[in-house]
């Protein structure tokens, strides 16, 4: 990691503040409705009391910890972020096999590679309406639908990787008497973590996009569900806090995922740091 | 009956391509001897790559046979070390990792291979890197890297694809230097192929320099300048003067049929 340098932060922070700058101006001189476009304030006001316990701390109801968590907020993301996690883990956890199995065996590949083709480009949303029909409304159907969002980039990617990995390691590799276990174990699944992780940074991400589409159609809770709620009751600054959250959440996971692929792939020449 | 490394009878390998095929070796025979350091010599498109290929069991030979130590050459294995021009180094591996490998599917045991590795970590002055990657590591260094991997399976056979042709000058006759001091004292037998005549002559025993297709023996010589040897000396330039003979008419057949291949498109 570079310094950490002040004169960057300050010409990164120029144009978000100006930008907020002129919205609560807008707002303060009454140029647009506050239903429409709250001020900057509203929001975080509003953001704050999304984030804050709705009950004053009770000692008799519980620990304090607890208390603190019960913001509707997280207990909101910590749903949403449930709901991507065990969504991600099933999606990833079957891709990763099938496409090492396809990526390693041209037989494998021959037999499934053309239905591979043919659901691949359908968008995790379309299964809306069948994940509803099959999984009814609550969790099930939203991990279903973000499985299969996770599914198809990771399965691509890991075909991909295998199937590409440097003819000259698989020489040297057996050169040096590697059986066909070891072969493929400790030099082409390897070889192929680079292709693999970018498959589970594509996935990660539209695990996130699906996970808020399906909150807004088939779960009670959640960051998604909290914004489409907020909108029936025309609390546009709600709906903004909401936004933040989602976006900043997102962050989070990506931080989460760079920092993981930087530590797998420290062998990996042209990495940045 | 006394059984010489490597056999090669016979060996002819032809690739066959859409239009027509192509002889990359057409009888060849060579009997290795024990400790020999044997240079495989000509342009590129002579087929020495294909030998050693072969030799290594990468790409067997279409007819003929290759015998390494008595068995018949079949596949790649252990007992035939190969040290490529591009390194393949693992680079998921550190340098450790990367040596240990070969003892690793072995089945060395741990505390053995910890030595061995340790003591090659030594020898090639790799010590301070052991627990590098190869990306951090020069071109020289990685080189190092690869020749250990091959000395910790302790094969009697080292086969080289023009190992030195992606160092700088210096390097590589550091290399040179290294790979001399290596086999004098474990007794190996080389087979190595280069395209450069000098690089030939300071390591050699024996040279064998090959036709442009279809690959054949041009010529066997036998080197005996003693080591180490001087690149400035008179007899190693009459040697070189002779053998940049040989080399450049196969070069000049090579040039020629590549304007024919062009003039026929």
């Amino acid at each position: 990691m570079s310094q950490f340098k002040w004169r960057d932060v300050a010409t990164g922070l120029i144009v978000p503040v100006a930008l907020v700058v002129l919205w609560q101006s807008a707002a303060a001189l009454g140029w647009v409705n506050a239903h429409v476009l709250p001020s900057p304030v509203a929001v975080v006001q509003r953001w704050v009391a999304y984030l804050l316990p709705q009950v004053p701390f009770d000692p008799a109801a519980g620990s304090w910890l607890a208390w603190a968590v019960s913001g509707e907020l997280i207990v909101d993301s910590l749903g949403s972020m449930w709901r991507v996690v065990s969504g991600f883990a099933i999606g990833a956890g079957l891709a990763l096999p099938l496409g090492l199995m396809m990526g390693a065996s041209p037989k494998v590949y021959a037999l499934l590679n053309p239905l591979t083709q043919v659901l691949r480009p359908i968008p995790p949303i379309a299964y809306i309406p069948l994940a509803i029909l099959w999984f009814g409304l609550g969790n099930p159907p939203a991990v279903f639908l973000i499985a299969i969002g996770a599914f198809f980039p990771v399965l691509i990617n890991t075909i991909a990787g295998v199937r590409h990995v440097d003819g000259i390691y698989i020489r040297a590799a057996r050169n040096l008497g590697a059986s066909q276990g070891t072969l493929f174990l400790r030099v082409m699944l390897p070889a192929a973590v680079p292709h693999i992780l970018s498959g589970v940074r594509i996935g990660i991400g539209t695990a996130f996009i699906v996970v808020i589409v399906s909150e807004m159609i088939a779960v009670n809770n959640g960051l998604g569900f909290r914004i489409l709620e907020a909108r029936e009751y025309f609390w546009s600054d709600k709906i903004i806090a909401g936004m933040i959250s989602i976006g900043l959440l997102g962050l989070a996971i990506d931080l989460g995922v760079t920092k993981l692929n930087n530590h797998l792939l420290r062998w990996h020449r042209g990495l940045e740091h | 009956m006394h059984i010489e490394p490597i056999r090669i009878q016979g060996v002819n390998k032809v690739f066959k391509t859409s239009g027509s095929d192509v002889v990359a070796l057409k009888d060849i025979n060579l009997e290795i001897p024990q400790g020999q350091f044997v240079c495989l010599l000509g342009p590129s498109g002579c087929g020495k790559s294909t030998l050693l290929n072969a030799a290594a069991g990468f790409a067997l030979p279409s007819s003929g046979s290759i015998t390494a130590g008595g068995k018949l050459v079949t596949g790649p294995g252990p007992d035939r070390g190969m040290v490529f021009q591009e390194y393949a180094l693992f680079p998921w591996m550190t340098v450790e990792q990367n040596i240990k490998f070969g003892l690793d599917i072995k089945g060395t045991g741990a505390a053995e291979a910890e030595s061995i590795v340790s003591a090659l970590l030594q020898k090639l002055g790799l010590t301070e890197f052991r627990a590098r990657f190869p990306k951090d590591l020069s071109g020289g260094m990685r080189q190092r890297v690869a020749i250990a991997r091959v000395l910790a399976l302790d094969s009697p056979i080292l086969l080289m694809d023009e190992p030195f042709g992606a160092l700088d000058a210096l390097t590589r006759r550091n290399l040179q230097d290294e790979l001399l001091r290596i086999w004098a004292e474990l007794g190996k037998t080389v087979m190595f192929v280069t395209h450069s005549i000098e690089e030939a002559i300071y390591l050699a025993d024996r040279i064998i320099v090959m036709t442009y297709r279809p690959g054949t023996v041009k010529r066997d010589v036998l080197v005996n300048l003693p080591r180490l040897r001087d690149p400035a000396s008179a007899d190693f330039n009459t040697l070189k003067r002779e053998l940049g003979q040989l080399v450049m008419e196969e070069q000049q057949r090579h040039h020629n049929s590549e304007i024919l291949a062009a003039a026929v498109d």
